[in-house]
């Protein structure tokens, strides 16, 4: 059921267009239907927020999006190039340009500081940003040369997504980011990731289970069961300092 | 079974990779060391058992004749219980179907028959009859080079005159079980035998009836040796006397203890290092497995199992697969040992080779290996059983980094992210890094060694055949001869050169050492024979004084200036006080070298040769060799092309079986170092890999990550293998120096290319198995899960 309808989005372009989207894992002797068929679109510069238990289907789901894993049917294209027909190869490209990725645990290289771990992306990308700059806009100018160990678990989170973003990827997609930090560590984390949003206008897809964090969406997609239950758009955003849980 | 030994075998089977390649170099180890010391205990369990049962005599001497009635005074010398006279001559040999010269020893065998000491063991046929004087029996490796059986007929020139001998038996003797012609390389068995035949024929031909030239003594348990010798030389002094000596010094059983003493070393150190090796891997492994198991062990705890379970736990873990290793290694040595026995076989003759070995040894290198193991992990353990059960279910903190020292030289602009990954894992775990490296580089230093023997070899044969000796054949003389007789020779259809030698047997005194062996007289402008020093380049010899080798000069403990006591052990038997002119070095031989002239004017003796050198055109050599048969002044010829061959073929199989061994133990090494370097590596870094997987980092640049680090590490490690290869070199050469040759430092370009390229292949074979496990590893496991 749709509740509600956002007249601007239309005007905008699409960035993900998911139709029937099938995954099926073999668990040993079980099959374990993850995704049973599903549709949506992510626009661009638009934050969407991915809601489920535990087994919902919305990692995979955020997997086969960002290009980790391929589906088992249906269709995905991204700016109107088709992700399930892709190999290895365009699909290690397509991370390399299109996406950023931030991780429930932070996943930075630990021999690597804060700049360079940016710079690990950086190195790579075709129109990066500075790393300095990154890191600027999450706040950690003052942290650069600072390693992994020497940084709490915000931090590390926010490097992850000057890491993310360091590429000027279109789209950021953002695994149960706040999900290993205590909630004033978390709403720092989804302040920086709201301030990407509308300072860059990159297409962010957060995954959480946490209801509360549903409030600073555009829009709240529902998942249960490997299928869309619900999406709700939010009349009015909440700015994460409001979010409490 | 319990829960937790089913967990130590199902453990063992997720790492099996890691395991077998553990266990391998176990498995080397120990096969090393049953080779060598089985080897080794069984030859000599063989040679006691030989010496004891057919007599091997104590003390040796020679002398020019001495009536047989000495033979009491000898007797009565105390602490000498059997006192056997023999007579002992050259022989040369006349054997149909082979044209090169043959020569031979000829020994007596009593009145009575079989001899009291060193007995002969009859392989086949019979004893030969002491009272005929056409009867002889020859020695195993002379009858098998020719084919000979008993019945079989030779010509032998006996004191110049052509005898035809029928052989009626092979034998050996536990005097000959090496069989080598003095100054010789290597044995030649096709060249060169020993008969046996009755004391009286021998006699009569040698002019020796109711004398003797050659007496060997058996001596009371407990006497006094070398009190006997002195005593025994004193007597023979008169009759010419050439100095006697005591078993250890006889040459077959020299040789024999000098292969006892390199098997001895090579059993203590090759397999020290690969314990060594296996217990860095084993700590390397059970560590990543502890930290890996954290959460497991706290479990465990939490149950209730106690430390001393958990330490047993991983103690199991260990020790299975250094029995694994051992197991292996047990069956592979006994193999190797076989191989090794029969090549000693060939070489050294026994009637039978006992193959055994003491299940003591076995015992205790089992005990070693575990302890050794046990207690290069005993660290993890440790760490695994001391934590509480609280600490190990939370997660291990982020690893600490810094930045790399080669980057705070500077260098660290230019490096990519990847490429500072690199050096700071490199460098974050220094010990471990470093024994890695040394781990290779021991791979890379056994290689060296196997290659280093051929090595050697070539460069003696170059340097002593090639250059030093330029001379076709040399030609012996029964007695100093006057130098006229080079003249003769020239003029010998087909002879190009001639050059005279004369060589005396001394023994040099210096303070309390005393050495016996020959001064060599050579022509000053010598062509066809030099001496060559360290960097093959001529050496110049004194007008006066003496010139010793430098293997002889640190026996004796002189330097040049010094003046050195020499007694002449021929002729007159004068002592002289020669001042020692230079001295130089010597591969070869253990002796002074004089100008002949000058060693003439010494010997109070006109010019004299005792043999000589010469070059002819190769169609004459057989026409040369028949008149030389012939000729009653000439006891011996040999051929420098034979020498040649013939060194080469005994070192080669010798050589052949151990470059086989070294590479495989080499390899064995390599593979196990680095294919644990790379899975624990792999197994370390797998998220942070994967992480840059999904950042979009591809398969090549992530494997650059985790192989960079390998090849880092391996190419560090070839060169300081060539470093420890080279003093590894060094010591074998010198703990293998013995007075017949030394082996020369020579490590050729391609003996270290082949190291290099053993342990780069070992390499690179690991890294693609563990690149292989790289490309399977799922994106996605990863992000899920914490480390």
């Amino acid at each position: 059921m749709i509740q509600g309808e956002d007249r601007s989005r239309h005007d905008r372009d699409v960035v993900f267009q998911v139709s029937g989207l099938t995954k099926v894992y073999q668990m040993g002797e079980f099959e374990v239907h993850a995704l049973r068929g599903v549709d949506m679109e992510l626009y661009a510069g638009e934050l969407v927020v991915l809601l489920g238990p535990s087994g919902s289907g919305k990692s995979t789901l955020l997997n086969i999006l960002g290009g980790l894993d391929t589906a088992s049917g249906g269709q995905v294209s991204y700016l109107g190039i088709s992700l399930t027909e892709a190999g290895d190869r365009e699909l290690t490209e397509y991370r390399r340009v299109h996406v950023g990725f931030v991780f429930q645990f932070y996943n930075l290289i630990p021999s690597l500081t804060a700049l360079e771990n940016v710079a690990v992306v950086t190195e790579i990308a075709e129109r990066p940003m500075k790393p300095e700059d990154a890191l600027a806009l999450v706040g950690l100018s003052e942290r650069l040369d600072h390693f992994p160990a020497q940084l709490s678990g915000g931090e590390q989170q926010r490097v992850a997504i000057a890491r993310a973003i360091s590429k000027n990827p279109k789209v950021l997609l953002c695994d149960e980011p706040t999900g290993a930090l205590d909630s004033a560590t978390g709403i720092v984390v989804l302040e920086a990731l709201d301030q990407v949003n509308r300072e860059l206008g990159t297409a962010t897809v957060i995954i959480t289970h946490n209801v509360d964090i549903a409030g600073m969406a555009d829009r709240v997609i529902n998942l249960s069961d490997g299928r869309i239950s619900q999406v709700t758009v939010n009349a009015v955003k909440k700015a994460p300092r409001d979010l409490h849980w | 079974m319990k829960a937790l030994n089913r967990k130590v075998l199902r453990d063992l089977r997720l790492m099996r990779g890691q395991v077998v390649a553990i266990a391998i170099v176990i498995t080397s180890g120990m096969a090393a060391f049953v080779m060598f010391i089985g080897a080794m205990e069984s030859l000599t369990l063989t040679r006691d058992r030989f010496y004891r049962e057919y007599a091997f005599a104590d003390v040796f001497a020679s002398l020019k004749r001495a009536p047989e009635s000495l033979r009491e005074r000898i007797a009565a010398i105390p602490g000498v219980s059997v006192v056997e006279t023999r007579v002992v001559a050259p022989v040369k040999l006349d054997i149909a179907g082979f044209s090169e010269p043959v020569t031979a020893q000829m020994i007596s065998i009593p009145e009575h028959g079989s001899p009291l000491l060193n007995r002969l063991y009859i392989r086949s046929g019979r004893l030969a009859d002491p009272a005929r004087d056409d009867e002889t029996v020859v020695s195993e490796t002379f009858a098998l080079a020719h084919g000979f059986r008993p019945g079989d007929r030779i010509g032998a020139i006996i004191n110049g005159r052509r005898k035809d001998l029928v052989i009626t038996g092979v034998a050996l003797s536990p005097e000959f079980v090496l069989i080598m012609r003095a100054e010789a390389l290597s044995p030649d068995f096709k060249r060169f035998g020993i008969l046996w035949m009755g004391r009286k024929a021998l006699g009569k031909s040698f002019n020796m009836d109711g004398a003797f030239n050659d007496v060997v003594l058996a001596v009371q348990p407990g006497a006094d040796t070398g009190r006997i010798l002195t005593e025994l030389d004193a007597i023979l002094a008169r009759y010419g006397g050439l100095g006697s000596y005591a078993r250890k010094d006889q040459i077959s059983n020299r040789m024999l203890s000098e292969e006892f003493r390199m098997l001895r070393r090579s059993a203590e150190i090759y397999p020290s290092i690969f314990i060594l090796v296996a217990a860095f891997l084993l700590n390397v492994v059970i560590s990543r497995t502890v930290s890996t198991q954290r959460e497991q062990i706290a479990a465990l705890k939490a149950f209730g199992y106690e430390n001393r379970d958990i330490a047993l736990h991983y103690s199991k873990l260990v020790i299975l697969i250094v029995l694994l290793g051992l197991a292996g290694g047990a069956v592979l040595g006994i193999w190797l040992e076989q191989r090794m026995g029969q090549l000693y076989m060939e070489v050294y003759r026994f009637p039978a080779l006992a193959l055994r070995i003491n299940p003591l040894t076995l015992l205790a290198a089992v005990a070693i290996s575990v302890l050794s193991a046990l207690a290069g992990t005993l660290h993890a353990v440790w760490r695994a059983a001391r934590e509480t059960p609280a600490e190990a279910m939370r997660p291990e903190p982020p690893a600490r980094y810094r930045v790399s020292l080669v980057e705070r030289l500077g260098v660290g602009r230019w490096l990519s992210q990847p490429s500072r990954i690199i050096l700071r894992n490199v460098e974050r775990k220094p010990v471990r890094t470093f024994l890695s490296i040394l781990g290779i580089a021991v791979a890379c230093a056994t290689m060296l060694t196997s290659g280093f023997f051929s090595d050697a070899v070539n460069y003696l044969v170059t340097v002593q055949f090639r250059l030093a000796q330029k001379e076709d054949m040399k030609v012996a003389f029964v007695e100093a001869t006057s130098h006229r007789v080079v003249f003769d020779l020239a003029g010998l259809p087909g002879v190009y050169q001639v050059e005279g030698f004369r060589q005396v047997p001394v023994r040099f005194r210096f303070g309390p050492r005393s050495y016996k062996t020959v001064i060599d007289g050579v022509e000053p402008e010598g062509r066809l024979h030099r001496l060559l020093d360290d960097r093959a380049r001529p050496v110049e010899v004194p007008r006066s004084g003496i010139l010793l080798g430098d293997y002889l000069g640190e026996l004796l403990g002189v330097k040049p200036g010094d003046t050195i006591t020499v007694e002449v052990l021929e002729g007159n038997r004068a002592v002289h006080q020669v001042p020692v002119a230079a001295m130089s070095k010597q591969f070869i031989g253990t002796t002074g070298t004089m100008e002949r002239t000058a060693l003439n004017r010494l010997l109070r003796e006109g010019d004299a040769v005792s043999g000589a050198y010469l070059t002819a055109d190769t169609n004459s050599w057989e026409e040369l060799y028949s008149q030389f048969i012939k000729m009653p002044r000439v006891s011996g010829i040999t051929l420098r092309t034979n020498e040649i061959r013939n060194f080469y073929d005994v070192q080669a199989k010798g050589m052949l079986f151990f470059t086989f061994v070294a590479t495989l133990m080499a390899c064995s090494i390599a593979v196990g170092v680095v294919y644990n370097s790379a899975r624990i590596a792999l197994s370390e870094r797998s998220r942070e890999l994967l992480s840059l997987r999904v950042l979009g980092y591809t398969r090549g640049e992530v494997s650059y990550i985790l192989l960079g680090e390998l090849g880092l590490l391996v190419l560090t490690a070839i060169p300081l293998g060539f470093a420890i290869g080279y003093g590894l070199c060094h010591f074998i050469a010198s703990a293998l120096a013995n007075d017949l040759f030394r082996i020369p430092m020579v490590l050729t370009d391609s003996t270290y290319s082949m190291a290099a390229a053993v342990v780069l292949s070992s390499a690179v074979a690991s890294a693609l198995i563990v690149r292989r496990k790289l490309d399977r590893l799922d994106l996605v496991e990863v992000l899920k899960t914490r480390e």
